[in-house]
This record gives C-alpha cells, structure tokens and sequence, in this order.
C-alpha cells in the first residue's frame, strides 16, 4: 500500500545488509504513448492515432473501473524526467531495484495488445511489446527479464511468436491475462501451451485483463474494489478450467504461474476440485488423477498482494498446505498496492523457507539457478 | 464420524417438483392455459440435471421420478434418519430462468403454494423458504409479503448466479421486507443463467459449473458487503445455502486488505469484512471442501475465528457425504450443538413461532 505511515530507511543505508529476492511481478511503462512506434508499422500508427485500441469494453480512455489513483500506482513512483510511474529504468533501478537487492526481476507489461478486438492489432502490438523489453529493459540492465506477451485471442499468431522468441534468454516466461473472451483451459488457447511448453517455458497468468465476461458470474458490479477482490474468484474459475479441460494432461511438461491473485484459495479450491471430481469424473475421462495432483505439481504463486491474517500461524498453516516451495516473491512494482520485501513474512519462519520464498523457488522455475 | 444429535435443524433440504404439471393445479386459468398451449414440460436447471450424480446421492435415488420428489423418502432418509427437528425446504426449480417476468412470477407463486400445500401442510417438522425470482424486485416483494402471513415460511430463497450482483441497490427492497418481517434471505447455490456461470465465461462441462459455485458466493458477499446492505439493514441475516465455507477466511483476508486501502470508494461500510461476517452471514454446513482429516478441518475452523458461522444441513438428496457421516470427524459436543441447534435458532426467529395446527 502507498500510505506512507512510517519513514522508509535510506536506500543506500540498507542495500549490504538484505539479501537478494526475486520480484516476479514488474510493471515496466511505456514514457511516452508513441515509444512502441519503432517496433510498429507505420499503418499502426495511423491507427492508434484514429481509432486507438479498443478493448472488451468501453472505455476509451482509462478502464472501466477506476482506479484509486493515477496508473494505478505509488505516487511516489513517477520519474524525476517526467513520465508515468514505472517509466525509466534509472528511476527503477534507484527505488527499487537496488535498496531492494533485486537479483531477478520479471517484468509483466500490462496494456498491451492483450484484451483488445482487433486480433491482428493486438498482434503487432504484443511483437513490438517484446523488442521493446529487450531494448529498454533487459539489453541495459541484466537483472530483468522479460516476459513474452501473446495476442492472447488468436492462438496461432500467438503461438507463432512464442516460437519466434524460443532460446532468446531475455524471456523467461509467456503472459498471459486471467479474464479472457473464454476461460483459460479452452481449446483456442491450446496452441499457446503448446509452443510454451515446446519452448520450455512457462505460461504466467496475471489477473485483469478483458475478455467481455462480467467480472461476477451475475454481472457487473459497481465497485473497484469487487473488480480487485474479484480478480482472485476469476483466476480460480481459469484454473478450474485449465485442470477440467485437461491442459495438464496433454501438455505434461507445461508449468503455470498464479501471478497476482492471491494463494489463500488455492487449497480450498484443490479440496473443492477433488471432491466434486470424485462424483463427475465420466464427464471429464480426460482428467486421469484428482486435479490437486496437477495442481500441486505443476502451479507456482506469485505472492503480492500477501495473505495477510490477522494471527500468523494462520499464514503458515496456509503456506503449509500450498508448499513453501510453490510461492514465488513479487512487489508488484510500481503499482499502489505493492508489497515491502522487508514487511510481507511474519517472524518465525525457517531460513530455507524464507530463501525459498525470496528467492530459490524463482530461480529454480526460471531455470536461472 | 461425529454422531447428530436429535432436535437439530437441517437447514438445506430440496423437495423436488416432479413436473411442471405439477404447478398447474397453482396456475390461474391463464398460465394454466400458456403452459399446455405453449408445450412447456419443465423448468430443469443445468446448475442440477436429475440424473446427475451429485443431484442424488445412489441410495436415496428413487426407482422412478426425480430425487427428492416423495415426502415418505424425504422422511425415511433425512428427517428420521437423522432425527431433526425441522428441516427447511430449498426447492430449486428452474423458474429463475424465466425471461419474462410476468411468468417467472405466476411460476414462483405457484411454487410456493405447491410447497405449501404438498410438503409443509403433510409433514409438520417442515419449514419453508419463498422462492422469488429478481426480474421484477415489486413482485418479488408483494409474493414475500403473501407468502409471510404463513409463519411456516422462515427464509426468501435467491440463488446465488442472477442478473445482476446481489447487492445491487435495486434489490434493497427485498431485504427492507424480509428485516421487517422477520426472514432470513437465503442464497443457494445455482444461475439463472443470464450470465456465463464462471466470470471468466463460459466452461464446457457441467463439473465447471458446480465447482463455480464457490466463487460465485464469493462476489455476492463482496457485492453485500460493499454496497452497505448490512449498514442499512443491521438485524438482517443472509445464509450461503451449498456454498462450502473453507474459502472464507482466506477470501475475508483479501476483502479486508482492498477494504482498508479502498475504503474511500465506499465509505458506507463502517465496520470492518470480518465483522460484518460475524454478525450477518451464514453457510451451510454441506459441502464440506476439506480433506477427510480432523486435524485440517479444525485448522479451518480456527481460521473462520467464530462458531456461530455454521448451520446444519444435509443437503439432501444431493451427493455430499456418504453413509450417515453428515457431521465430520472431530467435531466437539459444544460445536455439534452449535451447529445443530443454536445457530439455526439464532438466524430463523420465525422457527421459534407457534404454528397453529
């Protein structure tokens, strides 16, 4: 949260004496709303400029929700040149990166080409995302790494890309967004896995994004905060999808990143899966073992926003039922509801439980252990 | 297994109506008439196909006709079987789907006097819930108000997937008369399938569907909480009907957290999620999303921080759990009462009414 209710310590005070964590959610921004327009044909730019990008809803300008503050962001985040929080390395690397002692950070640009109606727009715009991380971000500072982002509605184009930035090790990941035009495990997503897992990588799956479904199963609600809440209730209906549909039947070797939606469902949904799978599973023969089984091999959890109990046994007995080794660290940087590396973990917690969360669970998924 | 004690309250039991000529005998002469001229033959909701094994648990399925549709089964399986006090009636009868909101009403009526009439006044342990469909709150309304003067009725009945979210201001005329009345306002798991029933779209198998429901409960009670229905209505209770309750707390924690950064967009909500859930809100007990294992379940239990939250149900003659073992393993005697009794009797007040013979 960005209520500054105590003094942050001075960067460089503090920077030998953490140990280094992985943050596996960064916002990178573009600084400018033309800064892609090197990596995007010229008829893209004319349509930016006329029609703009629009999306599964209707806005224009800004979302549909508002949000509580500009960008979504830490006012304390904006660049000293100008430009939307999360918008300058050097700015990052300064506020963040370094008092934080980040080693790995995963970048995962958001407003992108994914969400939008123009399927062959989204795709240009996801390629151009791509080059631009690499050229603004991971070519000058060796500790990020990018995510491939992928026109998550056209499953070939988006395979196609994938398999264009096979090998290139500035991506450690594929992106994906949790609220889609259908739900995740449905076969127009396949062909994503598929060249995901033939590349070796996993797919993250970060919450928002637009796919024209209401945010409830009865509707739209009113509030910001139903949209934010709901985030984890749409991340799990992807999940249930994924393991109903048998993704991780065909695709045995493909892994899955929670990113932002919290993890306290996680066993509750698993317990919920198994249960009703027992009674139901000759309607879903493609689903061989119980979906806890998928689900506790081959899921990770990005932790930010943390569980965050009032009594912290509670916490550990979750963690306990996910697996110490299945949460991966992450601030959500620079966004407003970002989490303190120095706060999150309550006192009490072993030392390889701690790195593991910081900072090995990250690097082993990764493959940069 | 945790033995029941005799007297309790099985708060979510389903007579089923076998056919939607069932209804005719509640339809005036024109509805009567839409019906057989029309050609419709039933109101079965997706959310629980007859021959779906969770719509019936193998040995309480009848030989013939739907589960859940005979009074003497209803008896031999349920009531006596686990020795309640009373029961209340949850009819899950597709009439929610109903576009029109003049049929869906006439269907709702006609409902609620079927149960009347066929179940309450054959077998006095029963109690009732109004089924009410959300397409006109003013209708929805004047059936509460019909259907209260029967102080049989303890609860309205909405089901948890509809148009819009359920603490939508539109629908605070339905709590105002239920607060007045003296009704609990129940929400069952189950669509009106005017929306896809995940919020992530539509799913491809009907084992999407009923795992959905958990998180469909989840954004209703954000939805109430949010937009001040307990504000305005302090003494109202509502009950997630075959809800589970195991995502509660880590759902609460999550709720807790926005509140306190968010608050400022609804500054109406003066107490804290938690608390709200506390004094408002209740689950039924089936099913049960847990491991079979005493020692996580009464981790849950400590993570839900109150006892009060949990009211008895066997969900009959839907599939939850097996043999007579309604009650999970290791459950104290003070909780078994609690549950059994006490928090039933503290969200219906209308149980405690005398009905005249």
């Amino acid at each position: 949260m960005n209520i500054q209710v105590r003094e942050r310590p001075e960067p460089a005070s503090t920077v030998a004496a953490k140990t280094a964590i992985a943050d596996c959610d960064i916002h990178p921004a573009r600084a400018t709303p033309t800064e892609l327009y090197p990596w995007l044909a010229s008829r893209w730019h004319a349509h930016l400029e006329t029609i703009g990008a629009p999306a599964y809803h209707g806005m224009m300008i800004g979302p549909p929700y508002p949000k509580a503050q500009p960008n979504a962001s830490r006012r304390d985040a904006y660049p000293p040149e100008g430009g939307p929080q999360g918008s300058s390395l050097s700015f990052m690397q300064q506020q963040h990166l370094d008092p934080n002692n980040v080693a790995l950070g995963v970048l995962n640009p958001l407003g992108t080409g994914q969400g939008l109606r123009n399927h062959e727009l989204a795709t240009a715009l996801c390629s151009a995302i791509n080059d631009w991380q690499i050229a603004k971000w991971t070519s000058q500072e060796s500790r990020l790494k990018a995510s491939i982002v992928v026109a998550n509605e056209d499953g070939p184009t988006a395979a196609a890309e994938i398999r264009k930035r096979a090998g290139d090790r500035n991506f450690v990941q594929v992106l994906l967004l949790s609220r889609n035009v259908e739900p995740l495990g449905q076969r127009r997503y396949w062909p994503i896995y598929e060249a995901a897992e033939e590349a070796g990588l996993p797919v993250g799956i970060h919450a928002f994004g637009y796919g024209g479904n209401p945010v409830t199963a009865s509707g739209w609600p009113s509030y910001y905060i139903e949209e934010m809440v709901g985030h984890s209730q749409c991340q799990q209906g992807g999940l249930a999808s994924l393991v109903l549909e048998g993704v991780f039947e065909r695709f045995p070797k493909l892994n899955m990143i929670m990113i932002e939606a919290g993890f306290g469902w996680a066993p509750s949904l698993a317990w919920r899966l198994d249960k009703v799978w027992q009674r139901l599973k000759s309607e879903v023969p493609h689903v061989k073992r119980p979906p806890s089984e998928y689900i506790s091999e081959r899921v990770w959890w990005t932790t930010q926003p943390m569980e965050d109990p009032e009594r912290r046994d509670h916490l550990f007995e979750l963690i306990d039922w996910i697996g110490w080794d299945r949460l991966l660290f992450a601030t959500d940087y620079p966004h407003w509801d970002y989490d303190d590396p120095s706060r999150v973990l309550p006192a009490g917690v072993s030392d390889t439980n701690r790195d593991a969360f910081y900072l090995n669970n990250a690097l082993k998924l990764y493959g940069l252990a | 297994m945790t033995a029941p004690i005799a007297g309790g309250v099985d708060c979510d039991v389903h007579p089923a109506v076998p056919h939607l000529t069932s209804l005719l005998p509640y339809l005036n002469d024109y509805w009567r008439d839409q019906v057989t001229t029309r050609g419709m033959t039933d109101l079965v909701s997706q959310s629980y196909p007859t021959c779906s094994p969770i719509a019936s648990r193998p040995d309480w399925r009848p030989a013939q006709g739907k589960p859940g549709s005979n009074l003497d089964d209803m008896r031999a399986q349920a009531l006596d079987r686990f020795h309640v006090g009373h029961a209340i009636c949850n009819p899950l009868y597709g009439v929610q789907m109903v576009f029109s909101e003049d049929m869906a009403d006439a269907f709702c009526r006609a409902l609620n006097d079927w149960l009347t009439t066929e179940w309450l006044d054959r077998e006095p342990r029963l109690r009732g819930s109004i089924v009410v469909s959300l397409q006109s709150v003013e209708k929805a309304v004047a059936e509460i108000e019909r259907c209260a003067q029967d102080p049989r009725f303890v609860q309205v009945l909405l089901l948890v997937m509809g148009d819009l979210p359920l603490g939508k201001r539109a629908y605070w005329p339905i709590y105002a008369a239920a607060e007045r009345l003296g009704l609990a306002v129940g929400i069952h798991a189950g669509s009106a399938y005017h929306s896809p029933p995940t919020s992530v779209g539509w799913g491809s198998y009907h084992i999407e569907d009923y795992v959905a429901q958990a998180q469909a409960f989840q954004t209703q009670l954000t939805s109430l909480i949010v937009e001040g229905v307990f504000a305005r209505h302090p003494t109202l209770k509502m009950v997630m009907l075959e809800s589970g309750f195991t995502w509660l707390p880590p759902f609460l924690w999550r709720l807790h957290k926005f509140w306190r950064g968010l608050r400022m967009e609804t500054p109406w909500v003066d107490r804290a999620p938690l608390e709200i859930v506390r004094s408002n809100i209740r689950f039924s007990l089936q099913p049960i999303d847990a491991p079979p294992d005493p020692v996580t379940l009464n981790r849950l239990f400590d993570h839900m921080q109150s006892d009060e939250l949990l009211l008895f149900s066997t969900d009959y003659p839907h599939w939850q759990f097996e043999g007579d073992a309604v009650l999970p393993d290791g459950l104290s005697d003070d909780l078994v009462r609690k549950i059994m009794i006490d928090n039933p009797h503290a969200t219906y007040p209308r149980l405690r009414q005398t009905v005249q013979a």
